[in-house]
C-alpha cells in the first residue's frame, strides 16, 4: 500500500543531506555458473557523502562485497554480470563508462583496502614500489620520486623506520604494519572515496583498534567518503555514520548507527545485535541466529529471511518487503530509517 | 647466502666423488677386453700388450686405478683415450658444438614456449588454449627420434630448405632445425607450465589489488603477473639448461652432430673407458653446478625464499 509512495520519496531522500559522493541504484548482481545462476544482489541502494562513513553490514554471502567490487570494476566478469542499475559516482553513471575511464577513477578517485593484506600485496614486490606504483602510473612520478613518496605515505599511517623499511617485502611486516600498507596504497593520491572491505577481519584484536581507528582518523582529515564493509557490529559502533544491513544481496535496514543499536527495525538486525557477546550476560547461552544464510542459486520466496525469523508469518513468506521508510510511534518519519520488514513497526516499537 | 653457496659447494664433494667412482666402475665392469680390441683380429704381441696395460694402468688393481685417475682429474688431466688422442681434446671439440646446438634450443623453450603458455594462460578455455594444449600434448607424446626424423624429412628432403644433416656446427642456421626438434619437448612442458602458472596467479588476490589501483592491463599483467608466474618457469628453464649441455644422443645422432651426445655414445660402443669416464665427470660437475645456480636463482626471484 505504501509502496508507490516509498517509491516517489526514495528518489528524494538521502540519508544525509547535500549530494552524495556516490550513489548505488537498484543494483542487480549475478553469478552463472555451472550450478546455475546466483543472484548475489538484488536492487541494492545506498549513497555515501564526501566526509561520510557508510557500515555495509551482513553475513558472508550476503552481498557487500560484491556491490564493492562492482563499483570498484574489479567483478570478475564473467561469470559475474551486472543486470540492472546505476552506480553514481559524483552524478555520473561508472557502469556506462568506458573501461579506460573506469581506470583512472580507480585508485585515484576511488581506491580499495582488502581484507587479507598478505595476499593482497604481491608478494615479489617491494613495499615501497608497491607504494610508488601509484605515483608513477597515476601521476608519471620518477622512480627516486616515487619512493621518496612511498616512504612519506608509510609515515603517514606510522610505520616505525620508513625510510629503512621501504625496500622490504610484504612477508617482513606484521599483519597489522602490512594492513597499514594497503591503508596507506589506497590513501596515496588522496582519493574522494575508500571502501575497506572487512580492513581488520584478519587482525589482532587488539591491532583491530589501531588499524580502524587510524583508518577513521585519516578519513576525517582527508574528508573522504568511507564503505566500511564488515560482519562485525563491534567495528562500525564508534566510526560509522550509517548503517546498511545487507542480507541475501538486499538491504533490509538502514539506520543511522547508534539507533541501529539502540532500536533495530528489523528481525535480522535484531539478532545480530542479540549474537554479540556481552559481558553482563556471562552464564547465559549466546544467541544464535537460526538456520544458515540462504541459498544464493534458490533464495527463498517472499522476505529471504523468513526461514530464520521468529516472527514470520505468511506474508513474509509471499510477498517481498519493500524498504518502508520508518516513522516513530507518532507517523513522524526518522531520518534515514529504512527497513524492508513488513513487520518493522512490531519489531521497532512492539 | 654465503653460508649457504660454501655448504652447498661441500656438499658437492661427496655427490662428485660418488658419481664418479659408479661410473668409473661401471665403464670397467663392461665385459670386453679393450687393449684386445685395439689389435682386432690380429696376434697381439705380448710385451706390446703388457706394456699398453702398464700405460694405461690396467695392470693395477681398480682402487689404485680410481685413485690415479681421479688424481690426474686435480690435475685437468683427464687421461689419454685407446685411440692416443687426449680426452681434454675430444672434449675440447665436442663441448663447443653441444653449446652452441643447447643455446639454440634453450632459445626456442623461452621464445616460443613462454609466449604460448601465457596467451594459453590469460584465456583459459579459449580456442588458443585448446590449440595449445593439444599441440604440447601431441608433441609431448611423439618421441624424439620420430619427431626428429620427420622434421628431417619434411624440411630437408621434401622441402628443402634446410641441409638434412649439420654439416657445421658453426654455421648457427645449420641448427635451427635440430635445436628446434632438441626444444621441442621441453618447450611443451615450458607452454604447459607457464599456462598453469599465469592461471593460477591470474585469479591471486594481488591481482585484483593491482586492478583495483588503476595500474593500465599491461603493467598489471607484465609487472604483477609475469614476475610471480615465471619463478617455476624460470627454475625449470635452469635445470632444462643444465640438461641440455650434457648432450642429446638422439638429436645429434639424428643430424650427424659431433656434440657430446654424439662422442659419448661411440665411447660407449667402442668401451672407450676413459672417453666415457672424462665426459661423465665433466657432466656430472655441469649438473651440479646448474642445480647450485637453480636454487640460487629461486632465492632471488622469490624473495620469501631465504637461505639460511
Amino acid at each position: 500500500m505504501t509502496t508507490a509512495l516509498e517509491k516517489t520519496t526514495a528518489a528524494k531522500d538521502r540519508l544525509v543531506p547535500g549530494t552524495p559522493l556516490l550513489e548505488v541504484r537498484d543494483l542487480h548482481v549475478e553469478f552463472k555458473t555451472r550450478d546455475g545462476v546466483a543472484k548475489a544482489v538484488n536492487g541494492v541502494n545506498y549513497s555515501v557523502a564526501a566526509g561520510e562513513t557508510l557500515a555495509v553490514l551482513g553475513e558472508s554471502g550476503s552481498g557487500k562485497s560484491v556491490t564493492a567490487q562492482t563499483i570498484m570494476g574489479i567483478l570478475d566478469m564473467p561469470p559475474g554480470r551486472v543486470t540492472a542499475g546505476e552506480i553514481l559516482f559524483r552524478g555520473q553513471d561508472m557502469l556506462k563508462m568506458s573501461n579506460e575511464q573506469r581506470r583512472k577513477i580507480r585508485g585515484r578517485k576511488i581506491a580499495m583496502i582488502f581484507q587479507d593484506a598478505l595476499s593482497s600485496l604481491n608478494p615479489v614486490l617491494s613495499v615501497g614500489y608497491q607504494l610508488g606504483e601509484m605515483f608513477r602510473v597515476h601521476e608519471g612520478a620518477s622512480r627516486k620520486e616515487a619512493k621518496a613518496k612511498a616512504i612519506e605515505l608509510m609515515d603517514r599511517v606510522r610505520i616505525p623506520a620508513a625510510a629503512q623499511r621501504v625496500n622490504d617485502f610484504p612477508h617482513q611486516f606484521s599483519g597489522g604494519m602490512r594492513q597499514r600498507i594497503m591503508i596507506a596504497m589506497a590513501l596515496a593520491l588522496e582519493p574522494d572515496l575508500i571502501i575497506a572491505d572487512e580492513p581488520t577481519t584478519a587482525l589482532d584484536v587488539t591491532v583491530q583498534a589501531q588499524v580502524m581507528d587510524l583508518l577513521a582518523e585519516l578519513q576525517a582529515e582527508y574528508h573522504m567518503g568511507l564503505i566500511l564493509i564488515t560482519h562485525d557490529l563491534g567495528v562500525v559502533a564508534d566510526v560509522a555514520d550509517k548503517i546498511a544491513v545487507m542480507y541475501a544481496g538486499r538491504i533490509v535496514e538502514t539506520a543511522p548507527v547508534h539507533e541501529l543499536y539502540a532500536r533495530p527495525a528489523h528481525p535480522y538486525t535484531k539478532g545480530l545485535l542479540r549474537s554479540i557477546p556481552r559481558l553482563d550476560q556471562k552464564g547465559e547461552e549466546l544467541y544464535a541466529i537460526k538456520g544458515l544464510p540462504p541459498n544464493l542459486y534458490k533464495v527463498p520466496a517472499g522476505c529471504a529471511f523468513n526461514p530464520r525469523c521468529d516472527v514470520a508469518t505468511d506474508l513474509c513468506r509471499t510477498e517481498i518487503p519493500a524498504l518502508h521508510q520508518v516513522t516513530d510511534r507518532d507517523g513522524a518519519e526518522l531520518a534515514g530509517r529504512k527497513s524492508a520488514c513488513h513487520l518493522w513497526k512490531e519489531t521497532l516499537h512492539g | 647466502m654465503g653460508h649457504y653457496v660454501l655448504r652447498r659447494v661441500l656438499q658437492m664433494i661427496p655427490v662428485f666423488l660418488g658419481a664418479t667412482l659408479l661410473i668409473f666402475l661401471m665403464v670397467y665392469s663392461l665385459p670386453g677386453d679393450p687393449i684386445a680390441a685395439m689389435f682386432g683380429d690380429k696376434a697381439a704381441d705380448p710385451a706390446t700388450v703388457a706394456n699398453l696395460r702398464h700405460q694405461y694402468y690396467l695392470d693395477q688393481p681398480l682402487w689404485k686405478q680410481y685413485l690415479h685417475y681421479m688424481n690426474n682429474i686435480f690435475h685437468l688431466d683427464f687421461g689419454t683415450s685407446f685411440t692416443g688422442r687426449p680426452v681434454s681434446e675430444i672434449m675440447a671439440d665436442a663441448f663447443p658444438v653441444t653449446i652452441r646446438l643447447a643455446l639454440v634450443a634453450f632459445f626456442f623453450e623461452i621464445v616460443i614456449g613462454l609466449p604460448l603458455g601465457l596467451i594459453a594462460g590469460l584465456k583459459r578455455g579459449s580456442v588458443a588454449d585448446t590449440v595449445v594444449l593439444l599441440l604440447t600434448l601431441v608433441v609431448i607424446s611423439i618421441p624424439v627420434f620420430v619427431l626428429g626424423y620427420i622434421a628431417q624429412t619434411v624440411f630437408a628432403i621434401n622441402l628443402g630448405w634446410v641441409t638434412a644433416t649439420v654439416q657445421d656446427s658453426r654455421d648457427i642456421s645449420q641448427l635451427i632445425l635440430p635445436g628446434l626438434v632438441l626444444a621441442s619437448l621441453s618447450l611443451a612442458y615450458v607452454a604447459r607450465l607457464t599456462r598453469t602458472s599465469i592461471g593460477e596467479n591470474l585469479r591471486a588476490d594481488y591481482m585484483r589489488t593491482a586492478v583495483a589501483k588503476g595500474l593500465p592491463r599491461r603493467t598489471v599483467i607484465g609487472r604483477h603477473l609475469l614476475r610471480n608466474s615465471l619463478i617455476p618457469v624460470v627454475t625449470f628453464l635452469g635445470t632444462d639448461l643444465g640438461a641440455l649441455m650434457g648432450g642429446a644422443i638422439v638429436t645429434e645422432g639424428i643430424f650427424n652432430i659431433a656434440g657430446v651426445g654424439n662422442v659419448l655414445y661411440k665411447a660407449i660402443n667402442q668401451k672407450e673407458g676413459p672417453t666415457v669416464v672424462g665426459i661423465v665427470t665433466v657432466l656430472v660437475l655441469v649438473y651440479l653446478v646448474a642445480s647450485l645456480v637453480v636454487d640460487l636463482l629461486y632465492a632471488v626471484l622469490d624473495p620469501r625464499i631465504r637461505y639460511a
